[in-house]
């Protein structure tokens, strides 16, 4: 019997697909012969901004590109910023950004592994992780005043010093978060219906991961052995001691294995990292692009003038000219930032390279094939970041 | 190589370009491919860079992904400068940001593109994730790249007239929404 390929559209307004993704799938009865991913629809417009901000002020943007993880973005960028302008930040300033970096990894692996579970139907595993999840954001909310919206680093340090009880509050959140973890395990790990819905669905080979620029746990349930952590290690991480997890088949059974390993390694980094959390000061010692201690504006003119050229408009760090790369690896992969220079106060260009975006031109690839119910799957395997993709 | 040869060397006089003078590894290798005029000096901070030709770009890009000594297997970005207020002769400048899993090493790529003629070779045949990188550029800066199998807008409608990431794009937009058709 001749048959016809029907046309469907998935999301925008999909459950499944977390902020406004849509996709035209082409379908030969149950089984997807084809997807067309349409982007676009959020037009936040991060890069353009970013040419009419301060380097400081570009910070506030980088929590909106990725909702689950924004201390990373923070991080990252204002490591760019950092390696364009030669600046050394503190060993203090170093740790606290390791263990958030890390805490927020926590807070995405468990959101990501929490939504991909509901998307195929374990509904208790999504709430045990958003449980943990609500104490790692309370944790973020003591030391940066806010849940979502961190903005927490400054070029070449911190907006303040974590609070008193920091070291505990973090070993605390870590527990409650292995805790999760484990009941997660326990649910969905040995699963037969878990596993009969991942195991074997959206295999990415290692040189398709490669070929194709995927990063993160994607990446590395293909198999290929790589984080820029141990790599090219940055903020001091080549001092911790922890390991990468690699997956064998590239399925999304591969991927959530890897998440939930990643889970404990990071939980590990961030026991080690306020274990010795070194005292001194979290701002850089440079007058020129550092905002001076608070208590110091008060007190001496110095710092009160530097403190008005840090911040008032038309003012603010001025790296010297010239372009630089820089890559962080953020939960999804890596997460890397360019910025132009041309000397002044606002950065001539600057461009965020997305780990959602380039994992997610993979899935046409991945989902072909495949039954329409596995779109799900694989989406939620490949933690796409609507803010990211959409740009 | 032409202009952005004797640009990248009057900057250099005036102190603010590269601050290696002396090529690196990469650069050195890929002059012993390609002769000593093939690639300018970059001035990436922290990593080494080039300013290659547009016209060889693909077997270039080749290169640098087949030789064993370079093997960069990884495209990690795709992206494009307008420098439309930055003293240049030629306007865009795409840029490649590679890595290589082998030597651990990065490496980046800028090749000028003029305004009156922007075209470049698309390298989705080298890496396939240059894909939607490119997609990306041309949507921002309206930068053509030849042979890519699928170059349509990705971010803007298909309708969209103008490329927001242009210099001479503005902030605040020039009234398009007027000109949507619904």
């Amino acid at each position: 019997m001749p048959t016809e390929h029907m046309i469907l559209n998935f999301g925008p307004q999909h459950p499944a697909t977390h902020g406004t993704l849509h996709m035209v799938l082409e379908l030969d009865g149950e089984k997807v012969a084809g997807a067309t991913p349409h982007l676009g629809y959020l037009h936040t417009g991060f890069e353009k901004l970013g040419e009419y901000r301060s380097y400081n002020q570009f910070v506030t943007l980088t929590d909106r590109m990725n909702y689950l993880s924004p201390l990373c973005n923070n991080i990252g960028y204002t490591h760019a910023v950092e390696k364009l302008m030669d600046i050394e930040i503190t060993p203090r300033c170093r740790n606290v950004r390791v263990a958030l970096a890390e805490l927020s990894r926590l807070a995405d692996h468990l959101l990501c592994i929490g939504t991909a579970a509901l998307d195929i139907g374990a509904f208790t595993a999504f709430l045990y992780g958003f449980r943990a999840r609500e104490v790692l954001y309370d944790l973020f909310e003591a030391v940066c005043g806010t849940r979502l919206t961190t903005s927490y680093t400054r070029v070449g340090g911190l907006l303040r010093d974590v609070p008193e009880n920091f070291a505990e509050m973090a070993r605390e959140s870590v527990e409650e978060t292995l805790r999760a973890t484990s009941e997660i395990d326990r649910l969905l790990t040995h699963n037969r219906i878990w596993r009969d819905r991942t195991e074997g669905v959206g295999v990415l080979s290692a040189e398709d991961a490669v070929a194709w620029g995927a990063t993160g746990p994607v990446l590395r349930a293909s198999g290929v052995d790589w984080d820029i952590r141990k790599n090219e290690p940055y903020l001091g991480y080549e001092a911790y001691d922890f390991d990468i997890p690699i997956g064998r088949n590239g399925d999304v059974y591969d991927r959530y294995l890897v998440r939930m390993e990643e889970i404990r390694q990071s939980a590990k980094i961030v026991r080690q990292a306020v274990a010795d959390l070194p005292s001194g000061p979290v701002n850089a010692d440079e007058e020129h692009a550092v905002l001076p201690e608070k208590s110091e504006v008060y007190e001496s003119m110095e710092s009160l003038i530097y403190h008005f050229k840090m911040t008032m408009e038309g003012h603010g760090p001025t790296p010297p000219v010239g372009e630089v790369y820089a890559a962080t690896e953020a939960p999804n992969g890596e997460l890397g930032f360019f910025i132009v220079s041309d000397g002044s106060r606002e950065p001539y260009r600057i461009r965020v390279r997305p780990p959602s975006f380039v994992n997610f031109s993979l899935f046409p690839m991945l989902i072909r094939g495949h039954m329409l119910s596995d779109v799900v799957a694989i989406l939620g395997s490949l933690n796409v970041i609507a803010g990211e993709l959409d740009r | 190589m032409g202009s952005a040869m004797e640009n990248q060397e009057e900057r250099e006089t005036e102190g603010v370009g590269s601050p290696e003078s002396e090529p690196g590894a990469v650069t050195k290798r890929i002059r012993a491919r390609f002769g000593d005029a093939s690639v300018g000096t970059g001035n990436a901070v922290g990593c080494e860079s080039v300013i290659a030709e547009r016209d060889a770009l693909l077997p270039f890009m080749t290169f640098l992904r087949d030789d064993p000594e370079l093997s960069f297997d990884y495209l990690v970005d795709v992206t494009a400068v307008d420098r439309l207020r930055l003293d240049e002769e030629i306007r865009f400048a795409v840029v490649y940001q590679l890595y290589s899993y082998k030597h651990n090493r990065r490496f980046s790529v800028s090749v000028p593109v003029p305004e009156a003629d922007s075209r470049i070779g698309s390298v989705v045949s080298v890496w396939p994730g240059a894909n939607w990188l490119e997609r990306e550029v041309y949507d921002m800066y309206g930068i053509v790249f030849e042979g890519h199998p699928d170059l349509r807008r990705i971010l803007m409608p298909d309708d969209f007239g103008s490329y927001p990431l242009r210099k001479d794009y503005p902030l605040h937009g020039k009234g398009e929404r007027d000109n949507f058709v619904f």
